[in-house]
């Protein structure tokens, strides 16, 4: 079995409401100067065949209307 | 005109969705999600809920259920299809409808009665007859209802006439893009909005705007 992770983030240029929430939290906190913070998720997972993982991805992981992915081998 | 209410796990308006198809003059029979078997049935409505509990993406998985492989061919032969909400959110990841739902722009859970426009000039609003306004007021309840797709799609929505509702001006809840509250399939028989018919059926709630959406879809759908 192949180890991977998919890391699934939102479309350049699609409000991630998420991402400006956690930003607007850090001055708060003491963070300054932290800027384009962006939200998404992460899937790891074991694949026999790790060749079907795109279709996987564009199928049911991410939404490729709203969202970009990347496989990583681990 | 016999309507078939799929459940999932998690779906929870089947029942409103069930009593809205009757009271619009239909029978209604609940389809489980495992079951393929939709004959004998002329329109279905893919209710709201949180179905397979939103997990991964609200709609993402309910989409890939044996009901909806059935729906999906219903779809493609014409028959009337109704997503309210997570319906909405089950068609659209299921391509049956363009689009996505997203995440409420300011991260609320909006639970409110809102004013539709039916930009179809009646298409969805007016049934046979002719009574009624073009203008519905019925209740949304969602936390992922913004709606997107790229600005090129949504100038051929436009262009297409596939935008059935749009929030009256000011009362958009939840940051949709050009204030898209529904839109239908490039044939007209899909349709899908965020806000809830089912529940806009009784004077006892305050509005029985919902079930012209009903009585719509089920004279556009009854066998001739």
């Amino acid at each position: 079995m192949a180890r991977a992770r998919v890391l699934i983030r939102p479309k350049e240029g699609i409000l991630d409401p998420q991402g400006k929430a956690v930003e607007r939290a850090l001055p708060a906190l003491g963070f300054e100067g932290i800027e384009q913070v962006r939200v998404g998720r992460m899937v790891e997972l074991e694949a026999e065949d790790p060749e079907r993982l795109g279709e996987l991805c564009e199928k049911l992981l991410a939404n490729p209307l709203i969202e970009d992915y990347e496989i990583q081998p681990l | 005109m016999i309507w078939g209410v799929l459940q999932f796990p998690g779906s929870c308006d089947e029942r409103d969705a069930l009593r809205a198809c009757e009271l619009a003059g239909g029978e209604a029979r609940l389809v489980w999600h495992e079951s393929r078997d939709l004959d004998g049935i002329d329109a279905v409505v893919v209710p709201g809920g949180f179905s397979y509990g939103d997990y991964l993406r609200a709609g993402a998985i309910a989409r890939f259920s044996p009901a909806m492989e059935a729906v999906a061919e219903m779809a493609a032969g014409a028959a009337p299809v109704l997503g309210i909400c997570n319906g909405f959110q089950v068609l659209c990841e299921a391509g049956l409808l363009p689009g996505a739902l997203l995440r409420n722009a300011d991260l609320r859970f909006v639970c409110r009665q809102v004013e539709l426009i039916d930009e179809t000039g009646g298409r969805f609003s007016t049934p046979e007859g002719g009574k009624g306004t073009s203008r519905l007021s019925i209740p949304a309840k969602h936390g992922e209802g913004r709606y997107y797709a790229p600005e090129e799609a949504l100038d051929a929505l436009e262009a297409n006439g596939q935008v059935a509702y749009r929030y009256a001006p000011g009362q958009n809840p939840n940051g949709s893009l050009r204030d898209v509250a529904g839109v239908t399939n490039e044939a007209g028989n899909v349709l899908g909005l965020m806000p809830h018919p089912e529940h806009a059926v009784d004077p006892l709630t305050g509005s029985t705007d919902g079930l012209r959406v009903f009585e719509t879809l089920a004279a556009a759908g009854a066998p001739a």
